[in-house]
C-alpha cells in the first residue's frame, strides 16, 4: 500500500490533489459551518475563488508557492519594489540575475514555471495606485508586509465593502477575509480578520507601538550605546556637516561617513558596537530575516485562507504568535473588536442638512474631529463624486463640488459614502479610507431599509 | 567544538513536498557550488540572517552535515528540485545518498539523502532503531512529521549545549522583586518623594519600581501584586506618586510593572575577574559570562561527570569546569546567589536630561547590557522509545485535562492518535482513512488503538475525542502543503540553532494543530 501513501511528485497527473481532496470530499466533525464537501468543492474552489498577495518579499513570497500547492489557481500579486541582493537569502524565488527587476513579476513567473496550472498576475505599482474596483473582485485578501501603514491601508480597503444590515449586524457576503502575517527573526505573527467579525487592524492597532525615537538631547549630551552614536552622527552631525544636503541611506558613501563619524563618537564615549553592518541596521531600521520563520508563518496564513474558502475546517481566532528563541513558544490569542472602530464598524455618523454641497462635504469631513482626513476624494456606489487624483478625473468631477450631496447621492435619504484622503499620524502623513453613513435631516425617514443598507 | 555539527532529519512521511529541506538549504551558504560564492558579497546576500547569529552561526551551518530520511520515491527529485527552486543551483556534493546502515558509521562525513522506501508497518519501529543509531552515533535527529491537520516536531539527540543562548531581552530576569544588596542600596539612596520636579521626572524607573513594590510588600504581609486586581491596584498606586503629566520614567515604571510578578528565574551572572581559565577562554568575547539553566540546577550542573574537563571537552563543559572551580571559592551556592544579577538590555531610563551620574551609578550596578550576553545552557532529551514506553504520566493527565481548551484537548489528542495511526498501519499495512469505502470501519478501529495506547500508558484517556478520532480518518494519511510547510519551517529553525548553538533549541515534543492552531510543545 506503500504506493497509496506516497506523494506523486509536484508535476501533476491525476492524482495530484488527492491529499487535498481527502479533505474537502469527506464530512468532518469539526469543520466550518458553511463547508459543504463534495467531490466538486477543489474545482469549485479553483474557479471562482480569487485570491490577492499583497507584497512578493519574503513572505509574499512564501505565500505565492503555498497558495498555488494548496490547489489555489487564481492568484494575483502586487508589491511596488524591485529585487536587492540582500532579499535572496529568503526570498527564495529570486536569484542574482534578477537584482533590479520587480519583485512582483519575476515571483509570478517563478511560482507559475514550477506550479502548473496555477495563475498568477502581478502588478508593479502601489497599492494606493488600485482603485476599489480592483481590490473588490478578491474573495481573500493575503498579507506579506512590513509595514503598518501599508497594512493599515489595505485592511480600510477590505472593511470598506463591508455592509451592515438594519440591525447593525455585519453582512456576511460583504465580508473580505484578511489572512496577515508578519515576522522578525525567530519571531512571527499569523492573523486572521473577518471585518465585521474578528478585530480588524485598527481595531488593535496597539499591538504595533510606533517606533521609539531617541531625545534629541540624548544623542547630543548623553549617549549611552552604540545606537545614540549613530543617531547623532545620522541625524545630528550629518546636517551641520552637510547643510541640508539630503542624506541618502542607500549611498554606499553617505552610510561609510555616518559609520565612521559614529565610531568617533563611540571612541570618545567609550562606548563599545559600533560596526558598519549595525550603522546600516540603526539607520535603515533593518529587521532581521530569516526563511524558516517566513516558511512558518505563511504556512500558517495560507491554511487559513483554505480553510476560509472551504470551509474545511474551523478557522483559528484569531490571532498567532510564534516564538522560537528560546525553546518554541505558540499562543492563539482571541482579540475583541473595538466597538467603536472608524474602520470596521458601520461607519461614522454624519447628519447633514440636504442643501449641503459636496464642497462643504468635504470641508466638514476635514474638520471632523474623529475623521480629520484631509484632500478627500468622495465616491458613492461606486460612482467618483469628487476625485483628487488623476487630474482627468479631476476636471471631470470638478463641477460636482458646487452640487448638494443629496442630489448627487440621487436623493436617497441616507446612504454609506466612501471618502478616501489623507490623515496624520504620528507626525506623518498617510493613506486613509473612511467609511461614512450620511443622513439627511429633514427627509422623510420612511424608506426602506434596503435602500440605506445596499445591495 | 568538532569540526561537523552533524545534523539529520527524519521525515515520517514521504512527501510529495520536501518541506524542511526547503528552508535548511537556504540557511545554509552552499560553498563553492554557489553562485555566490566567487561574489565579493556574500555579506549582502546574508545581511538580514548575519544580523541574528553572525559570522560565526553562518560558518557553523556551512560546515552542518545534513541528512534528509525518507523523502519518499520522488525524494530525490525533490532534494534537487528545492535546491535549485530555493538556491538557484543544485550543490551536489553536500547531498548524497546513503542507506541506513551508513548512517551509524557516518560520524565523519553525515552527508546524505537517505531514500527509504516507506513501509507503512515499520514507521514507529523504524523511528526508534533511527534514533538508537544516531544517539551512538552522536548525531542529532530531528523528526518532522506532517498528518492531516497536524504534525509534528521532535529533536532527539544526547545533549546540546548552548554557547549563546542570545535570550530576546532580559526584562524578567531584573531581579524587582528581589534586588540583591547593591540594587537595594541604590534604590534606598533616592527619594521618590523629592520635591525637585526635574530630580524627580528624572528617577530611573527600575527604582520606582523596586521602591513602590518594597511599600506594597510591607502593606500585604510580604507579597507581590498577583491577582489581576492587584496587579492593576500596584499601577494605580505607581500612577498616584506621578506629580506631572509628562514623567515618563512612570509611564515606563507603569508599563513594566508585571515585571514585579514575574517568577523568579534562576538566570546567574557571574562576574569572574580573577578566574584564569575563564579570562583564557572568554577574553575573546567578553570578561564575563552568564550562566543560564533551564531544567536542571546548578548543583546538578557542577556535579555533573563532565565538569572533569579535558581537551575533549566541549566549551560549555569547559566553562562549567572553570565555574565549578571558581564556586569552590565561595562557601556556597547561596552566597553564588547574591553576586549575581541579570544583565540588562535597553531598559534603563532614557530621558535627555538624565543626569550622568546617576544613569552610570545603575548601569554600574547592572553591569551593561547585551553586551554581557554570554550565556550557556544546557538540555538534556529523552530517547524516543523512552519517551513512548513511559511518558511523564502528571504531564499526560494534565494535558488531556487541560481546563484552558474550551471543548477538546486538541494537542494531546493528536499526539496520541499520531501514535495510533502507526499501530494501526502497523496492524492493517495501511494507515486509516486510505479508502473511502472502509471509512466507517476504520474509526472505531483506530479509536480502539488509541484507547489502548492510552491504557499501555496507565492513563485513563477519558472519553477519548472522538470528533478528533472520526476527522484522523478523514485524513486518510494526506498531506498538506501547507501543513508541511509549517512543520517543515519549525524544523529547519530548529536545525539552525542546533547547528549554530546559538538560541535555545525546544526540548519535549511540538504536535501541530491545524484546527485552531492552538499548538502544544508536549513535555513527556
Amino acid at each position: 500500500m506503500a504506493g497509496s501513501l506516497t506523494g506523486s511528485g509536484g508535476g501533476g497527473g491525476g492524482n495530484r490533489w488527492r491529499d487535498l481532496d481527502r479533505l474537502l470530499t469527506r464530512p468532518g466533525n469539526i469543520v466550518g459551518p458553511t463547508f459543504d464537501p463534495s467531490p466538486e468543492l477543489r474545482s469549485e474552489l479553483q474557479q471562482y475563488v480569487r485570491v490577492l498577495v499583497v507584497g512578493a518579499g519574503g513572505l509574499g513570497c512564501e505565500l505565492l508557492k503555498d497558495l498555488a500547492l494548496s490547489g489555489f489557481v487564481n492568484l494575483e500579486v502586487i508589491d511596488m519594489d524591485r529585487i536587492e541582493v540582500s532579499n535572496l537569502n529568503r526570498q527564495f524565488l529570486f536569484r542574482l540575475q534578477d537584482v533590479g527587476k520587480p519583485k512582483a513579476e519575476v515571483a509570478a513567473k517563478r511560482v507559475m514555471e514550477r506550479v502548473k496550472g496555477v495563475n498568477i498576475v502581478p502588478h508593479f505599482c502601489r497599492i494606493e495606485d488600485k482603485d476599489l474596483d480592483f481590490y473588490n473582485k478578491f474573495n481573500i485578501i493575503a498579507l506579506g508586509l512590513d509595514s503598518v501603514e501599508a497594512r493599515s491601508y489595505i485592511n480600510a480597503v477590505a472593511c470598506t465593502f463591508l455592509e451592515y444590515n438594519s440591525e447593525d449586524k455585519p453582512d456576511e457576503d460583504s465580508m473580505k477575509p484578511i489572512v496577515d502575517g508578519g515576522t522578525e527573526g525567530f519571531k512571527g505573527h499569523a492573523r486572521v480578520i473577518m471585518p465585521g467579525v474578528t478585530p480588524c487592524f485598527e481595531c488593535t492597532i496597539w499591538l504595533f507601538p510606533p517606533q521609539v525615537k531617541f531625545p534629541l538631547c540624548t544623542l547630543a549630551e548623553t549617549p549611552r550605546t552604540a545606537a545614540h552614536c549613530i543617531e547623532y552622527a545620522h541625524l545630528i552631525k550629518w546636517d551641520e556637516v552637510h547643510g541640508g544636503k539630503p542624506f541618502d541611506a542607500d549611498d554606499p558613501e553617505h552610510m561609510q561617513w555616518v559609520y565612521s563619524e559614529a565610531a568617533k563618537r563611540a571612541e570618545l564615549f567609550g562606548i563599545p558596537g559600533v560596526t558598519y553592518s549595525f550603522t546600516q541596521g540603526v539607520v535603515k531600521n533593518i529587521i532581521p530575516a530569516i526563511a524558516s520563520t517566513n516558511a512558518i508563518i505563511s504556512a500558517a496564513c495560507t491554511l487559513e485562507a483554505l480553510k476560509i474558502a472551504s470551509g474545511c475546517s474551523k478557522t483559528m481566532t484569531n490571532y498567532l504568535t510564534y516564538n522560537g528563541l528560546e525553546g518554541l513558544h505558540t499562543k492563539v490569542t482571541e482579540f475583541v473588536r473595538d466597538k467603536d472602530c472608524l474602520v470596521c464598524g458601520p461607519g461614522t455618523l454624519l447628519e447633514l442638512d440636504p442643501s449641503t454641497t459636496l464642497q462643504k462635504f468635504i470641508e466638514l469631513v476635514g474638520d471632523h474631529p474623529k475623521l480629520q482626513l484631509s484632500k478627500a476624494s468622495v465616491t458613492h456606489r461606486g460612482k467618483n463624486l469628487y476625485m483628487q487624483a488623476p487630474p482627468v478625473l479631476e476636471e471631470m468631477t470638478r463641477s460636482n463640488l458646487n452640487l448638494p450631496l443629496y442630489e448627487l447621492m440621487d436623493k436617497v435619504p441616507k446612504d454609506v459614502v466612501h471618502v478616501a484622503g489623507t490623515v496624520n499620524k504620528d507626525d506623518k502623513k498617510t493613506s486613509a479610507l473612511r467609511k461614512l453613513r450620511v443622513v439627511f435631516k429633514g427627509i422623510d425617514g420612511v424608506t426602506d431599509m434596503d435602500t440605506a443598507n445596499g445591495a | 567544538m568538532g569540526d561537523l555539527s552533524p545534523c539529520v532529519v527524519y521525515k515520517q512521511e514521504s512527501t510529495k513536498h520536501t518541506f524542511a529541506i526547503e528552508n535548511l538549504v537556504e540557511a545554509l551558504t552552499l560553498s563553492e557550488a554557489h553562485p555566490l560564492a566567487s561574489m565579493a558579497e556574500p555579506k549582502t546576500k546574508y545581511d538580514r540572517q548575519l544580523r541574528i547569529w553572525g559570522d560565526q552561526g553562518q560558518a557553523a551551518l556551512e560546515k552542518a552535515s545534513i541528512c534528509l530520511l525518507n523523502c519518499g520515491p520522488t525524494g530525490s527529485g525533490d532534494i534537487e528540485k528545492s535546491c535549485s527552486w530555493r538556491s538557484g543551483k543544485h550543490n551536489s556534493h553536500r547531498w548524497i545518498q546513503m542507506d541506513e546502515s551508513s548512517v551509524g558509521q557516518s560520524k565523519a562525513k553525515c552527508v546524505c539523502a537517505f531514500l527509504q522506501e516507506l513501509n507503512d508497518a515499520l514507521v514507529e519501529a523504524s523511528l526508534l532503531r533511527l534514533d538508537r543509531i544516531c544517539r551512538q552515533a552522536n548525531i542529532m535527529l530531528i523528526c518532522a512529521r506532517s498528518y492531516g491537520l497536524t504534525g509534528l516536531v521532535r529533536i532527539s539527540l544526547k545533549e546540546h549545549t548552548v554557547v549563546e543562548s542570545k535570550p530576546d531581552h532580559f526584562l524578567d530576569d531584573l531581579r524587582l522583586n528581589n534586588p540583591w544588596p547593591e540594587l537595594k542600596r541604590f534604590a534606598e539612596s533616592i527619594d521618590l518623594n523629592t520635591t525637585d520636579p526635574v530630580v524627580h521626572k528624572h528617577i530611573p524607573y527600575v527604582v520606582i519600581l523596586v521602591k513602590i513594590a518594597d511599600d506594597w510588600a510591607q502593606a500585604h504581609g510580604g507579597r507581590f501584586p498577583s491577582s489581576r486586581e492587584e496587579k492593576g491596584a500596584f499601577k494605580e498606586l505607581i500612577k498616584s506618586k506621578m506629580i506631572a503629566l509628562d514623567e515618563d520614567n512612570y509611564k515606563e515604571a507603569v508599563e513594566a510593572s508585571f515585571k514585579i510578578s514575574a517568577p523568579q528565574g534562576i538566570t546567574l551572572q557571574l562576574l569572574f575577574l580573577n578566574a584564569h581559565e575563564l579570562k583564557q577562554l572568554v577574553a575573546i568575547r567578553r570578561m564575563y559570562f552568564t550562566i543560564h539553566i533551564s531544567g536542571s540546577s546548578l548543583h546538578q550542573i557542577i556535579n555533573d561527570h563532565s565538569v572533569e574537563v579535558d581537551s575533549t571537552s566541549s566549551d560549555f563543559w569547559v566553562m562549567v569546569g572553570a565555574l565549578k572551580s571558581q564556586l569552590s571559592e565561595f562557601i556556597s551556592c547561596d552566597d553564588v546567589l547574591d553576586y549575581c544579577f541579570s544583565a540588562i538590555g535597553e531598559l534603563l531610563y532614557d530621558l535627555c536630561q538624565l543626569s550622568c551620574r546617576c544613569y552610570v551609578n545603575l548601569q554600574k550596578i547592572y553591569q551593561a547590557k547585551a553586551e554581557a550576553d554570554f550565556l550557556a545552557v544546557e538540555q538534556q532529551y529523552r530517547p524516543i522509545e523512552e519517551e513512548f514506553n513511559s511518558p511523564s504520566l502528571p504531564e499526560m493527565q494534565k494535558y488531556l485535562n487541560d481546563e484552558d481548551c474550551r471543548w477538546l484537548p486538541i494537542a494531546i489528542g493528536f499526539y496520541i492518535l499520531l501514535r495510533a495511526v502507526d499501530r494501526f498501519a502497523a496492524n492493517y499495512n495501511r494507515f486509516p482513512g486510505i479508502f473511502d469505502g472502509e471509512l466507517d470501519e476504520d474509526i472505531p478501529s483506530l479509536k480502539a488503538t488509541a484507547q489502548a495506547i492510552l491504557n499501555d500508558l496507565g492513563c485513563n484517556g477519558s472519553t477519548l475525542m472522538e470528533d478528533l478520532t472520526n476527522d484522523m480518518c478523514r485524513y486518510g494519511g494526506a498531506e498538506l502543503h501547507a501543513v508541511a510547510a509549517f512543520v517543515g519551517g519549525v524544523a529547519s529553525q530548529e536545525a539552525i540553532k542546533l547547528i549554530t548553538k546559538q538560541f535555545v533549541p525546544m526540548t519535549g515534543t511540538f504536535i501541530f494543530n491545524g484546527i485552531d492552531q492552538k499548538s502544544q510543545l508536549l513535555i513527556l
